[in-house]
This record gives C-alpha cells, sequence and structure tokens, in this order.
C-alpha cells in the first residue's frame, strides 16, 4: 500500500509487515513479533526525525 | 417568432448606481437594457428583449442572502420574462454568488430559464456550477461584449430547449452531469489509441477525470525525540467493544478518541474491529499489531520518547470520501495540536 501513501502525498511512509497485520505477525512466537513491531516503530520515529521535502518511504533495516 | 422577452441581472457598479459606497443599496428594476445589461441587449439583436434590468447591491445580497433573493425573484417574476441573465461578474465575488443563488432560484421556482457568467476561481463557480449554466469568463471587463456573447448564446438554447453540447465545447463549467455517449469506438479502441499516442508524446486527454492530491508540505520534523509527545491513531477500525461511538465500517464520517490513561498495552477482550476492508482475524486477537500501544509504552518508560499521547484515534479507512477524510484529519490533527503533541504515528491498513 505504499504507492498508495505516496499518491496521496503522505511525507513519512514506513512500510509495516502487511495489511492485515501491520506491526505483527501471527507466523512468529509473541516475543519474536514484539521484536518485528518495535522494529517498525523505531523506525516511524526515526521517521519522525528525518527532513522530508517530498513523501518518503523510510524501508525498516 | 415572438420575440423573447429577457430580464438581466446586474450589481451595483455595473448597474451604473455607484461603486462600493452603493453595495448596500437594495433591489430595483429599471425598464430596458442599462448599464452592462445594454451588451445583452446588443448581442440579442432581434432575437430578444431586454424588457427590464433588475439591480441591486452586492453588499445588500451577501449579507441577508435569503431575504434579498426572494425579493429579487418576485422582480423577476414580474416581468414575466422568457430568460434571465445574470452578470456576467468576472471575478467580483459577492456578485458571482449572487447571480449563482437567483438563476438557481428562478430555475427551481420559476421554472424559468437562467444563464450567468463569471471566472474560474469566482466562489459562484463552485457553489453553483451544478445547479445552474455558469459560462466561464476570463477576468477583463473590457471583454463584455465578447464574454456576453457566450452567455446569450447558451441562453437562447435553453430557452429553445435546444440540445446543451458538452462544456468544452460550449464554454460553461462542468456540471458534474454524465451523459452516455454512443463511440464509433470500443473502450479497448479508444484505449490502445491513447497509448500509442502517449508513447509518441503527444498529450493525451483523460476521458474520466482524475483526482488530483495537492502536495501537503512536510511538517517540520521532530528535533528531540525524548522530550516529544507522540500520538497513535489508525484508520484501521479498532474501536472498543461494542463501538460506542458508532463508527462506520463503511465510508466513515467519524472517529473515536480512546484514552489509555496508565495502560501499558491494549486489552483483546476490550476491543473489537469495524473494518471492512480487510481480514480483521489477526488484529483482533491481538491489537497491537494495529495500534502499538505496548511497545511504545515502553519506549516512553525507557526515555526514548518524551511522552505517549493518552488518547489514541481511530476510524475505518474503507471507501472514505476524500472530503470526510481530510475533515477528520484536520479536526483530529486540530486536538493533537492542541493538546501540545509533537508526531504521530498512525498506522494504516
Amino acid at each position: 500500500m505504499t504507492p498508495v501513501a505516496v499518491m496521496v502525498g503522505a511525507n513519512r511512509i514506513v512500510p509495516a509487515a502487511g495489511i492485515i497485520h501491520p506491526l505483527g505477525n501471527a507466523e512468529l512466537k509473541p516475543e519474536e513479533e514484539k521484536t518485528l513491531r518495535r522494529r517498525i516503530v523505531e523506525q516511524a520515529l526515526q521517521a519522525l526525525q528525518a527532513d522530508v521535502a517530498q513523501p518518503t518511504v523510510f524501508q525498516a533495516p | 417568432m415572438e420575440t423573447l422577452r429577457v430580464v438581466c441581472f446586474v450589481n451595483q457598479f455595473f448597474g451604473q448606481l455607484g461603486g462600493e459606497d452603493k453595495a448596500g443599496t437594495g433591489p430595483d428594476v429599471v425598464a430596458g437594457a442599462v448599464g452592462s445589461a445594454r451588451a445583452v441587449q446588443q448581442v440579442l439583436g432581434n432575437e430578444g428583449r431586454v424588457v427590464a434590468t433588475v439591480r441591486c447591491g452586492d453588499n445588500y445580497v451577501a449579507e441577508q442572502p435569503e431575504p434579498a433573493i426572494a425579493e429579487l425573484v418576485s422582480l423577476v417574476a414580474a416581468q414575466q420574462p422568457d430568460l434571465l441573465v445574470a452578470g456576467p461578474a468576472f471575478q467580483a465575488g459577492r456578485y458571482g454568488v449572487a447571480c449563482g443563488a437567483l438563476c438557481a432560484a428562478v430555475q427551481a421556482q420559476l421554472s424559468l430559464p437562467a444563464v450567468t457568467g463569471m471566472h474560474a476561481e469566482n466562489p459562484g463557480v463552485d457553489l453553483y456550477r451544478r445547479q445552474v449554466y455558469i459560462a466561464e469568463t476570463g477576468g477583463d471587463t473590457a471583454r463584455m461584449l465578447d464574454e456576453v456573447r457566450r452567455l446569450v448564446a447558451l441562453g437562447l438554447k435553453l430557452v429553445r430547449r435546444e440540445p446543451i453540447g458538452s462544456p468544452a465545447v460550449e464554454g460553461y463549467f462542468a456540471r458534474g452531469l454524465t451523459h452516455n455517449v454512443l463511440s464509433e469506438n470500443n473502450a479497448a479502441q479508444r484505449a490502445t489509441a491513447m497509448l500509442l499516442q502517449k508513447l509518441a508524446g503527444s498529450p493525451v486527454t483523460s476521458e474520466v477525470p482524475l483526482p488530483t492530491f495537492v502536495p501537503v508540505p512536510a511538517p517540520a520534523r521532530v528535533s528531540d525525540m525524548r522530550r516529544a509527545t507522540i500520538a497513535l491513531v489508525t484508520d484501521g477500525g479498532l474501536v472498543p467493544r461494542g463501538n460506542p461511538d458508532g463508527i462506520e465500517a463503511l465510508a466513515a464520517t467519524r472517529y473515536g478518541a480512546y484514552e489509555i490513561v496508565g495502560l501499558t498495552g491494549l486489552d483483546p477482550d476490550r476491543y473489537d474491529n469495524v473494518h471492512r476492508g480487510y481480514d480483521t482475524t489477526y488484529v483482533k486477537q491481538d491489537p497491537h499489531r494495529l495500534v502499538p500501544v505496548d511497545v511504545a509504552r515502553e519506549l516512553e518508560q525507557a526515555g526514548t520518547v518524551g511522552k505517549l499521547h493518552e488518547v489514541v484515534y481511530s476510524t475505518t479507512g474503507v471507501a472514505t470520501t476524500l472530503a470526510h477524510s481530510q475533515r477528520m484529519g484536520r479536526e483530529i490533527a486540530a486536538k493533537l495540536k492542541a493538546a501540545g503533541v509533537d508526531g504521530v504515528i498512525l498506522t494504516s491498513t
């Protein structure tokens, strides 16, 4: 869905782990899910602290 | 053929009463064509006679539109006309709105054909284009005669019940009406022709108007996250069990504000999900898969983030109209700003 976010003009975009569980993954063990969630949220915090001039996608490491 | 009886509506300036100093003047009627109505008579020639010019000050209409328009409709009706020509108003906003309102009113109440004209940026366009034929004019009042030609041509067609062509051809603002037209070529042929034109670098006109998204200037970055307040927002349909605010499952017009004061996480038993655009099984099992209160609270406690905002905003983002999306976004943003929030993490599905 990130191309849609770019198209409508969202400036800071972080790809998440899927539409039906953006911040999780039912196939992972609970602790692994939490680690995944934390990684994406931390990426979001990085995006908030970045200078952007136009829609920018911040890929999680 | 009987000569058509035409009534013109003009404001204080184009009716030769005066400028802004006369903008408060009430309605009056003058026999024949006065001021810019003379251009209408000139273009009509023998096809019609401007039997009267109805005039009114811009402020008189703007300050009390309903009674003013009612008075003007009566004055128009008394002339028993076949057509009302209002304006053209060019870029004059109050005048354009008055012209649009009067045309709409005489159409509805007198079943009288009416036409007006104004510049694309005149606020009267967006307000009345769907109800009234508004000819597109430039901004130069010195071109009055040329602009009036198009108005009158359109007006005559309306009176004679002749078919009105497309906006581009007849020079009026698109009214949002769709007409079925039989084309010689089917859609596959037309689409292929458009593609070939595009590949050849030629300009291509879309058959369907494409929505344009106005670029949103990126807000400045959060400079000190350790002192910042971060809020969580979602369009993934999270609601408290029972959906107390009645957030719609589709085409939402409402959003909810849900407090997380003192909570280190979202208990799945206390929440539900009304979104109908994706399989909500997984986010119902664990709402953190949508709204990461658990992780956000830990980051707050570790000092990575200054504060986690105590309210989560939520709505459903499926078939939500652009207009409602923008309105809800503006309203939520205003509340967040007033509460001192510095940044938002919006989870979208």
